[in-house]
């Protein structure tokens, strides 16, 4: 069952990407060019979800446990550390040029063009990048620790 | 531009809205882009992440094939640029642990601090780069 629910729920999140025009990188940029003919299309998009996922979430957290498993899986860091801060300003440089987001990026393989073969392979090398220096600074951490660190725990947020 | 696409954009971020709140409800899982393909990647939990994954992809596809707007791509985009700022977004959404799904989407939804000082910094940070390199370097 959750199987058949990953799929449908990213289905119904790719058919919102793809109707929000969040695919169109001419109305992502139009939304971040505020000195060009401003498009405020992300507002509406952001601002949809978020008052769907506010409400909800108030609710759903009072649940002793999601409806198929036996956790709700979040990540239970609260620092606000560097690397939230330079990580998100990274994206925010490589979205503010290309106008792309993970989520639009993948969903635009229903109707691929160069920029998708450009952009996804470039996406997911920088994931491997990350995952490569996190490991290293990892390795690194095992020494000095003596052995006591095991691998840091995976990302749920995002 | 035309009322119709504040429309679509709305009906599609209550629809963006819905999944995330059917996936936290159903699953325990939060609806975050970056953190599915790392998952994907990098952990055993793989099948589920592909099949939301594969799942995204449909869910387009079918508004394309409804006769939904097709995005057509820049023709002097240049690929140089394009490839690093796929790096960059795949590295920085690794590096903060998430993206516009994960910290504004679902982050905001759970009234988080920390996914507040990501969105408010890719945002703004995309604000000023994106008016650096249209109105500074002229490429569009």
């Amino acid at each position: 069952m959750p199987n058949i629910i990953a799929l449908v729920t990213g289905l119904i999140f790719g058919f919102g990407l793809a109707i929000s025009g969040m695919t169109h990188t001419e109305i992502v940029l139009g939304f971040l060019d505020v000195a060009g003919e401003w498009n405020p299309s992300l507002l509406f998009v952001l601002g949809g979800a978020v008052s769907v996922t506010v409400a909800s979430f108030y609710w759903i957290r009072k649940l002793p446990k999601p409806v198929f498993a036996t956790t709700f899986i979040v990540t239970e860091i609260k620092k606000i550390d560097r690397s939230l801060v330079i990580g998100s300003a990274l994206f925010g440089i490589g979205w503010g040029i290309s106008g792309y987001c993970p989520g639009p990026a993948i969903a635009l393989l229903a109707a691929p063009n160069w920029e998708v073969w450009v952009f996804l392979p470039a996406l997911l090398f920088g994931y491997g990048l990350h995952e490569y220096v996190s490991k290293k600074s990892q390795v690194n951490i095992v020494n000095l620790n003596d052995n006591q660190t095991s691998r840091p725990e995976q990302p749920t947020c995002g | 531009m035309a009322l119709n696409n504040l429309l679509n954009a709305l009906i599609g971020g209550i629809l963006i809205g819905g999944s995330a709140t059917l996936l936290f409800w159903l699953n325990g899982r939060i609806a975050g882009i970056s953190s599915i393909v790392a998952s994907l990647l990098f952990t055993k939990d793989r099948l589920w992440s592909a099949l939301f994954l594969l799942g995204l992809v449909a869910g387009a596809a079918i508004y394309y094939a409804l006769g939904g707007s097709v995005p057509v791509p820049r023709s002097n985009f240049p690929v140089w640029l394009l490839a690093a700022a796929g790096v960059l977004v795949g590295f920085g959404t690794a590096l903060a642990r998430g993206c516009t799904s994960g910290h504004g989407v679902c982050g905001l939804g759970r009234l988080s601090l920390r996914s507040l000082v990501a969105t408010l910094t890719f945002l703004s940070v995309g604000l000023l780069t994106t008016f650096v390199v249209r109105h500074l370097f002229g490429v569009i």
